[in-house]
């Protein structure tokens, strides 16, 4: 069982990086081909879709060009209202995942190493109970004062985070000597809180992050559970709000994955800039 | 927060770990101070419980419940003999094993020929646009793809240009293999994202060393490279698999709930679809496809150990 936690290797997403690879000799032309043709492809299967929406999204009902798909977009009712209970959402699942996971991971880390198999075989199990299962039965188990808050969403989609979560933290806190660190913080005078603030958590930098982005695109993308809570989120209202003007659906499809796109390259050209400047720093 | 009582943390007991058996005077001292060192632990565990653990075993209980809440395994009977929910398990498993299976090669080709490429900028921005696509579903993909290879697509309009309409030649975007088509958006760059870190671990020394001793590529991949690669791949693809069985954004808004998934027909009972008499199928459903992973994951697991017996 506890070998399934090898299946998130990539928990680090601010960080993943290719294996840089010596250019290879002339004498692999022939596998260059094929890599060439590979991406190619690959290129076309995900390009290719991105062209059409766009292109879709910039017509009018007669299929002539026209920008008044997205002008409409502002003004259509109960966009606003969904967009902001969206980000409610992020960032309370985000300060309760990070108030929950970040004590516990760091504590298990430095305290009860054994305790780590556990933790992934827990961490697992959001994976193997389908949402549209767990919804089912959150639904049914929850009061009727947390029912009808839209923030049992919050609360669900950190169990729903938990995987990448925890794989990410528990990455970061294994590159680090966290021992070293926390005996040396904690000699030289600081309390826990410090430690963890202003020791741990910088050092957690780039892990925290990433487990920011995977947290938030998950909140921002979920329909499943919110449409299920009948909740009107920003992915359910996109489905809702007008089946009759395909055009406008699909431009809006099309603004959020450039947004997120956006959110995501920010976020790690942050952290890249960061390290950036403390080589420099160190460097001078 | 846990941590700002120091009186739990402070004194690190003798072996570190709850329930430890060395250097252990009496069973009740041993029970306290295992205790006293996982105190910290409990809110994650508590939350777990909460917010998985009760939920499940409502689902598992209300499963084996009639309408009037006497125990019965009708519920079970109903959905394994035969009908529409035995064909949505049937089509739900076959949709995981396909969209997990292709997409998983795939996505191992697309990350080999990527790590092993020249160009750093191309790394860069197919790192970042995994992570985007592995999280794009739903709907906004499902009015992509209708925008591409619908019925009135861009890509349907070129196609029937060259007198090659797929559409009349048995392609249909709201049927199986059409979901499956879609579901591949996000399946491949999550596959690119968990194995590329597994990448990393086939170093070049190896192909050289096996050069070197006059393998060919092909004896070097089939006794180097497949074999360390194996149980990070298989691990990998197991994760589509369960991303593949429970996705139920994307085909609902794409087939408008007429596909039969399961997920499908557990959101069709949420929106009240119910016959009477039929309370609590769609708990049987859930507790379906709980087992279905529950199994997966064993032979998953068993698979892995066979994968990985002689990297030990």
């Amino acid at each position: 069982m506890a070998s399934i936690g090898s299946v998130f290797e990539a928990e680090s997403l601010v960080d993943l990086e290719f294996p840089m690879v010596p250019p290879a000799d002339n004498r692999r032309h022939r596998i260059r081909w094929g890599r060439g043709l590979i991406l190619w492809l690959a290129a076309a299967y995900f390009l290719i879709p991105i062209y059409a929406a766009l292109h879709f999204s910039l017509q009018d009902n007669n299929g002539n060009f026209s920008l008044s798909p997205i002008t409409a977009i502002p003004s259509q009712p109960g966009l606003g209202a969904a967009f902001f209970l969206s980000m409610r959402l992020a960032i309370v699942t985000m300060v309760v995942t990070m108030l929950l996971m970040v004590p516990t991971v760091i504590y298990v880390h430095l305290k009860m190493p054994r305790f780590r198999r556990v933790m992934e075989v827990i961490t697992i199990l959001p994976i193997v109970i389908p949402p549209i299962v767990l919804i089912l039965g959150v639904l049914h188990a929850s009061p009727l004062w947390l029912k009808s808050s839209p923030y049992l969403l919050s609360l669900v989609y950190v169990i729903l985070a938990m995987p990448f979560v925890y794989r990410s933290l528990d990455a970061g806190l294994g590159a680090l000597d966290v021992k070293t660190l926390v005996e040396a913080s904690r000699s030289l005078g600081a309390g826990w809180l410090a430690t963890m603030w202003r020791v741990l958590v910088p050092n957690l930098r780039s892990a925290l992050l990433s487990a920011t982005v995977l947290t938030i695109a998950l909140v921002l993308g979920e329909f499943t559970m919110a449409s299920l809570d009948l909740w009107e989120t920003l992915p359910v209202w996109i489905v809702d709000f007008d089946q009759t003007n395909a055009h406008i659906s699909t431009a809006v499809a099309m603004l959020s994955l450039i947004a997120t796109f956006l959110l995501l390259t920010l976020i790690v050209s942050l952290d890249r800039s960061h390290s950036r400047q403390r080589r420099r720093n160190q460097s001078s | 927060m846990k941590t700002s009582d120091p009186s739990t943390t402070d004194i690190p007991p003798p072996s570190g770990v709850g329930g430890e058996v060395g250097g252990v005077r009496t069973t009740t001292g041993a029970l306290a101070r295992a205790l006293r060192t996982s105190a910290p632990v409990l809110p994650f565990l508590v939350y777990v419980l909460l917010g998985l653990g009760i939920p499940t075993l409502v689902i598992i209980n209300l499963a084996f419940r009639s309408d009037s809440g006497h125990l019965t395994t009708s519920n079970i009977h109903a959905i394994t003999s035969g009908g529409q929910y035995l064909t949505g398990f049937e089509t739900s498993l076959k949709m995981a094993l396909v969209t997990s299976v292709v997409p998983g090669i795939l996505g191992t080709l697309i990350a080999y020929a990527v790590s092993t490429s020249r160009f750093v900028t191309m790394k860069r921005l197919v790192a970042t646009a995994s992570g985007v696509f592995a999280n794009f579903g739903g709907v906004n993909l499902a009015f992509m793809f209708v925008a591409t290879i619908g019925a009135v697509g861009v890509v349907t309009s070129w196609l029937t240009r060259i007198g090659l309409n797929p559409w009349n030649h048995g392609f249909d975007l709201y049927k199986f293999w059409g979901v499956a088509l879609v579901y591949m958006y996000f399946q491949v760059p999550l596959m690119v994202l968990v194995v590329t870190p597994a990448l990393n671990g086939l170093r070049p020394a190896w192909r050289e060393a096996a050069e070197n001793l006059g393998a060919s590529k092909w004896r070097y991949w089939r006794h180097v490279g497949i074999p360390v690669l194996m149980p990070s791949v298989l691990g990998s693809m197991f994760l589509l698999f369960g991303s593949g069985f429970s996705a139920y954004a994307t085909a609902e808004a794409l087939t408008g709930g007429t596909i039969a998934l399961t997920p499908i027909q557990i959101g069709a009972y949420l929106q009240g679809n119910v016959i009477s008499g039929e309370e609590n199928i769609g708990y049987a459903l859930g507790f379906g496809m709980i087992a279905l992973m529950l199994a997966s994951v064993i032979g998953y697991a068993l698979l892995q150990r066979r994968s990985s017996k002689w990297l030990r």
